[in-house]
């Protein structure tokens, strides 16, 4: 299925309107290859009258498949493996010392994919910190695809999702086998909080204020602006002695110089002291 | 540093060789647990050990206990790497002293990950 320069030029801008997320000229194949399936199961004849029907309803379902499809969900359990041993060793430890006094700790997973990141976070957190179980814990994981988010609430992951960095330990501890599929147990799933929220949408003002925000593989996909946009805005839901990672790839550099990595970890951050 | 491969399949046996040679690792192979065991016996010095379940002559499980069982070579890194998928599998193999269990079809990225996990590789870059 080939799409036309003209549904290419509307696919980018919608995608930009819709999620700010940028895709680049030459990214005709990424439209045909992920839209084309979108069209069959919808019984359209095409990515044209896919296209057609999502400019006729911008905010109807087809065109939430289309930002869903469109979206990037690469993702796995413990990625990178370093930055969970720097919230292991630093980060959690000095959160809790921090917050002995209220008992209380607010976590965020902004762009959860398919939930591999929030779910990781919370073995870790009950694996080494068994002590969070009578406080106040928040540990809120949102996306902006309704697909991804009942995938992460479901908590079913094949066998192939499994094998990707989770340690057996914690397979056998934490999950469940359901048929050839695995499933997060009842516990953990209900630890965690499901929610769509658009990065670029006007859902901030309703967040509370956390002290820790995970932001991860995610605003590669947005242009300078939009970066700065949201750093100022992860700025505002954040406590001033908070910490906000980043994919290992990704900085605050150039974009936000209220952030400074965290010396001992280049994917995290902190805000300079006012 | 050196892997130790222990698989009854020859197309295994290549498979684990090409990716671990490429994440900068020496491949020796072994055919069952006894294989394995004589060729450590014989001096082989690995820094991590990658084992099947079913195999003829001593299976992954009774090699782990024998393995685990000799003090030269119970802090061994080693990793199960098989086709049982079952939890009490895993728990067993886990119990008998694997520090790692990956379940076969696996990738390339898999083994990446499981060795970071297992402190033998960096999953960066
Ligand atoms: C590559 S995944 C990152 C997953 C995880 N944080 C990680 O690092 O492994 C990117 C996720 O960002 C989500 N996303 C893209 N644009 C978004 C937006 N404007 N608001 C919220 N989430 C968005 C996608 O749906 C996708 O699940």
């Amino acid at each position: 299925m080939s799409v036309s320069p003209e549904d290419f030029r509307f696919v980018c801008a919608f995608m930009r309107d819709a999620a700010a997320i940028v895709l680049d000229a030459g990214k005709e194949y990424l439209v045909e290859t992920r839209l084309g399936p979108v069209a069959s199961r919808a019984g359209l004849s095409g990515i044209a009258e896919l296209i057609r029907e999502v400019r006729r309803d911008r905010h109807g379902s087809l065109a939430r498949s289309v930002v869903d499809a469109m979206t990037t969900n690469e993702t796995s359990f413990f990625r990178d493996v370093a930055p969970y041993q720097h919230l292991r060793q630093n980060v959690l430890p000095a959160l809790i010392n921090a917050r002995g006094a209220e008992r209380r700790l607010k976590i965020w997973c902004a762009a959860a994919s398919s939930g591999q990141e929030p779910y990781s976070l919370a073995m870790l957190l009950s694996e080494h910190f068994p002590q969070l179980e009578t406080w106040d814990l928040q540990i809120l994981a949102t996306d902006i695809s309704q697909t991804m988010l009942a995938r992460c609430r479901s908590g079913v992951y094949s066998q192939l999702e499994v094998n990707r960095g989770l340690p057996a330990a914690l397979l056998i501890k934490y999950f469940r086998k359901n048929g050839l599929d695995w499933q997060v147990d009842e516990r953990l799933r209900n630890r965690i909080e499901w929610r769509e929220f658009n990065l670029v949408g006007r859902g901030w003002g309703v967040l509370p204020k956390f002290d820790l925000v995970l932001l991860r593989n995610v605003m590669i996909y947005f242009d300078l602006e939009t970066k700065r946009g949201i750093l100022a805005n992860v700025r505002r839901v954040l406590r001033p002695d908070g910490y906000l990672f980043l994919g290992t790839a990704e900085t605050t550099a150039n974009l936000d110089d209220a952030f400074q990595p965290d010396s001992m970890h280049s994917s995290c951050f902190r805000q300079r002291a006012a | 540093m050196l892997a130790l491969v222990v698989d009854d399949s020859a197309v295994i046996r290549t498979v684990l060789t090409r990716i671990l040679s490429g994440l900068g690792y020496e491949v020796l192979a072994a055919a069952h647990g006894r294989d394995a065991l004589n060729k450590l016996e014989a001096g082989a010095r690995p820094d991590l050990v990658l084992v099947d379940w079913n195999m003829p002559e001593m299976n992954g499980y009774e090699f782990i206990r024998a393995l685990r069982g000799d003090p030269r070579w119970r802090a061994l890194p080693l990793m199960m790497v098989t086709t049982e998928t079952e939890i009490d599998q895993v728990a067993r193999a886990l119990a008998a002293g694997a520090n790692e269990y990956l379940m076969k079809p696996f990738t390339p990225e898999m083994v990446q990950d499981k060795l970071a996990l297992l402190g033998l590789t960096s999953t960066q870059g």
